[in-house]
């Protein structure tokens, strides 16, 4: 009836998981019932759960981001704390079987519910409204998106509670994942869990190409569009073409571990070295899926901030396109150990060190956009800094990498841990904070606390150092990951320091905790009144903050590149805005509970794929496509935004836009 | 460059000519089949993953059957000419339906359905035959990757059955409306498709591997 599933699921004798779930149960009851107290449930569901709007979806993705965060981050100082205790005769508070746990469940949850739903999260809030539209291409598709990867996150986070987690680290190698060396539910959490969320990716994909192809304002041709949308354009393009590669690999290790196939097994011809070449070409490109709307955030940090045109645009949008298609040619350089032989390891190792060309090109281009600019230095400006010295250090460390014979001899070490987290950490959740931080505003209406933010960066840069550079050290001595273990005293020093800056970072985690607080509480004096808190050049400036459901009362037309800044100069200028347009009535698409209901079925079949109960499976399954059929029959499709309501709305938008800019005018 | 914009010289430069694309949001008729070919597109690179594993262990048969043994290429003929004439019937459904004929639209979609049945009905039987004879999906890494492979492609066709039946029962309840119709188009791009992946599957599979 139950399948594998019994009471001892639990980990009633594991005292660490055992009182972590039962923390993470209690608040997830306190917070639910905190909600119900304050009547705010209904607000919640009709304003965010069911929403079809991409602003409501973007904040949801974040505030998933931020929640795995946490729980990424708890994984990481464990470790840190194990490898700094267990040295010579000490072994620690962490048994190898647990500690092999969390370092798969760390590196599973930061790459694929924190980065990737945080990347989307911007993508989502930033794109349409800088392409001055007022939807994605599919809004209900975008909610279900959305939902499923929130179901991949809930599949992780329950295997704490019921059952084991993976202990074969993030890419779930085999033939240690298959059934004869992991018969638990370890790696049947892991795969499930990524093949729902993996679905909910390519649907995300799909909606972003077609929506910054096919939508945009008028006059917003491709050479106008903001890097942040070149950016996102090319990793939608990589995730539409990587990530069912991904679904292929995950889905013949399932077979081979449901149904007894021998794709990766060591008998029956089974060949393992296939699932590395799979799991590898969606795994590189991931990387540049996560790194280059990092890139486009650092852009738009970079012009804003100097009060300067982006140095380069043409090129920063070649060389944008270029990493697209070379990061599909380089994934064997992630396993030149297997003896693919000279003649290839040396093509994959050029075509990786070619890469770091256009990469190059864009630092040049960020410091030229900095250099003669009247730079503001604002948080964002702390991380982009931050990131230029941070990221070149870990790009070179990556060119050394590339060279077969080097990688040889510093293959799976620190080493290689201390470069990934640099380029990871030092590119993308900097970007993250940075992007983080200057479009707060936007999304609610208020700034977050300077003071605060900057502590918050020097606690992720410092500790960040202090965490990451011993481990090249350690790495170059031979140090191999992974180690729940270390058996050389003269390494405790470097762990300790190791240990430190991870505290450190988590200072950082804390204060971001007690700015938002902080920020929320003295909203009154940090408002953005009007929609424009930094002097901002793309459209999502010109709209106020918050911005209506429909964004743009009227579609901006479009001329030149930076679209809001000329249009900004230009009012200034003559000292009165463009002539009132024409208002017209504005269909928006309802709100939908498909997506969310969808996704429950979705997770309700994987939790029994995962514990082998085959009628809930199929129920489950049957759910889901019950779902979409009652969705399909559905006849309204749109509400209408009467007239009269957007055309108050737009003129008292433009009485606040011309008050402020009267002000600018008149101290120019 | 717009004159107002040159005269406060506030552009990045460059010329008037802005590439492509600067019409506007497109309507609903191109945004949702674009849409979807993209879908279409990342499900050929899934079945190219598939491809590529086929490719690897075709000869891992660990002393089980090879192709040779196993293929019968007359039978494999009659089911590539049911699913192509499968999908040019469904070609006729999507010309009745453009002009809203209601009778030749169901009549067409449920000979699209029965061929692209008869398909399924050949696969399942050859797929039980392997199985009978001790050349299951278990027996080696070669038939693992082959029973995926075309496995796939069959439960791609199951799921357009299924959204066909959820189709023709739509326009019996709805008519011709113009969502209606777009979703037909989805589906054919989709029944369309899963025939070039058949082809492909044909001759790398079943042709190649019937090669004396």
């Amino acid at each position: 009836m139950f399948g594998k599933l019994s009471w001892e699921a639990i980990p009633f004798h594991d005292p660490i998981p055992l009182i972590t779930s039962i923390v993470m149960l209690l608040a997830i009851a306190a917070i639910a019932f905190w909600v119900w107290r304050k009547g705010w449930w209904p607000y919640l569901w009709n304003e965010y759960i069911t929403s079809t709007d991409h602003k409501k979806i973007g904040i949801m993705y974040i505030v998933l981001a931020l929640v795995m965060l946490v729980r990424g981050f708890a994984d990481a100082i464990m470790m840190r704390a194990q490898q700094s205790l267990a040295i010579g005769a000490s072994q620690g508070f962490l048994p190898p079987e647990h500690y092999n746990q969390i370092f798969s469940a760390h590196g599973t949850i930061m790459i694929f519910f924190v980065a990737m739903p945080f990347v989307i999260g911007f993508m989502n809030f930033v794109v349409p409204l800088q392409l001055g539209v007022r939807d994605v291409a599919f809004p209900t598709m975008n909610n279900v998106s959305f939902w499923l990867s929130a179901s991949g996150a809930l599949l992780i986070n329950l295997s704490l509670f019921l059952g084991e987690f993976a202990r074969t680290g993030w890419l779930g190698f085999p033939p240690l994942s298959e059934k004869q060396f992991s018969p638990g539910v370890g790696v049947d959490y892991y795969l499930v869990a990524l093949q729902i969320s993996g679905v909910g990716t390519v649907l995300t994909a799909v909606n972003f190409v077609t929506t910054i192809l096919k939508i945009r304002a008028p006059g917003m041709s491709y050479l106008r569009m903001p890097v942040f949308c070149w950016t996102a354009l090319a990793s939608n393009l990589i995730m539409l073409a990587a990530f069912p590669v991904l679904t292929v690999a995950l889905a013949q290790l399932m077979l081979d571990r449901y149904l007894g196939f021998h794709f990766f097994t060591n008998d029956g011809g089974g060949n393992s070295m296939l699932y590395m070449n799979l799991i590898w070409i969606w795994g590189h490109p991931e990387v540049y899926i996560l790194v280059l709307p990092a890139f486009g955030i650092y852009s738009e940090v970079a012009a804003t901030f100097s009060g300067k045109p982006l140095f380069g645009y043409r090129s920063m949008v070649f060389a944008t396109m270029v990493i697209c298609i070379v990061s599909y040619c380089v994934w064997l350089h992630h396993f030149f150990t297997m003896g693919a032989g000279a003649d290839i390891n040396a093509v994959f190792g050029i075509a990786s060190m070619i890469i770091g060309i256009p990469t190059g090109v864009k630092i040049y281009n960020w410091l030229f956009t900095m250099y003669g600019g009247r730079v503001r230095f604002n948080v964002p400006v702390y991380y982009l800094i931050g990131f230029m010295l941070t990221f070149v250090i870990g790009g070179l460390t990556g060119v050394l990498l590339a060279i077969p014979p080097v990688d040889f001899v510093v293959h799976n070490s620190l080493f290689l841990v201390a470069h990934f987290h640099q380029v990871i950490i030092g590119g993308v959740v900097f970007a993250l904070m940075a992007g983080y931080t200057y479009w707060f505003p936007k999304a609610f209406g208020f700034t977050l606390d300077e003071r605060i933010g900057k502590w918050i960066f020097w606690c992720w840069f410092i500790g960040f150092h202090l965490a990451f550079m011993p481990l090249y050290v350690l790495g170059f001595w031979g140090g191999t990951r992974r180690l729940q273990h270390i058996s050389d005293p003269s390494w405790a020093p470097w762990l300790h320091v190791a240990f430190l800056g991870a505290a450190i970072i988590g200072l950082g985690i804390v204060l971001t905790v007690v700015q938002l607080l902080y920020s929320i509480r003295t909203r009154d004096q940090r408002r953005d009144v009007t929609g424009d808190p930094w002097d901002g050049r793309t459209l999502e400036w010109l709209t106020l903050s918050p911005p209506p459901h429909y964004n743009f009362a009227v579609l901006p037309d479009v001329h030149g590149e930076e679209a809001y800044w000329t249009r900004k100069q230009t009012a200034i200028k003559q000292d009165q805005l463009i002539q009132e347009p024409d208002y017209q009535p504005i269909e928006m698409p309802v709100n939908t509970p498909t997506g969310v209901i969808v996704a429950f079925f979705a997770a309700v079949c994987g939790f029994a794929i995962i514990w082998y109960i085959w009628w809930l499976a199929i129920l489950g399954l049957i759910g889901a496509f019950a779902i979409f059929v009652w969705y399909a029959w559905r006849d309204e499709n749109e509400h209408i935004i009467p007239v009269e309501e957007v055309r108050a709305n737009a003129r008292e938008r433009r009485r606040i836009r011309m008050e402020h800019l009267h002000k600018l005018s008149q101290s120019t | 460059m717009t004159t107002e914009a040159a005269t406060i010289g506030l552009t990045h430069g460059g010329s008037e000519d802005t590439g492509l694309g600067h019409r506007g949001p497109e309507s609903k008729s191109i945004v949702v089949p674009y849409g979807f070919w993209l879908f279409v597109l990342s499900d050929m690179i899934l079945f190219s993953a598939l491809f590529a594993s086929y490719a690897t262990l075709v000869h891992a048969t660990d002393g089980g059957p090879t192709t040779n043994q196993l293929f019968d290429r007359n039978l494999v003929a009659i089911e590539t000419v049911a699913l192509l004439v499968s999908s040019f019937v469904c070609g006729l459904a999507m010309i009745t339906a453009k002009r809203a004929n209601m009778m030749w639209t169901q009549a067409w979609l449920v000979l699209t359905g029965l061929f692209g049945a008869v398909f399924l009905f050949i696969e399942l039987y050859e797929f039980a035959k392997m199985i009978g004879e001790g050349a299951g999906p278990q027996r080696s890494a070669f038939l693992s990757a082959f029973f995926t492979l075309v496995g796939c492609h069959g439960a791609h066709v199951t799921a357009g059955l299924l959204w066909l039946g959820t189709m023709m029962a739509q326009i019996w309840s709805k008519g011709f409306k113009q969502h209606i119709l777009r979703r037909l188009l989805c589906f054919s791009i989709f029944w369309h498709a899963l025939d070039i992946i058949w082809v492909a599957i044909f001759t790398i599979v079943y042709l190649i591997g019937t090669l004396p």
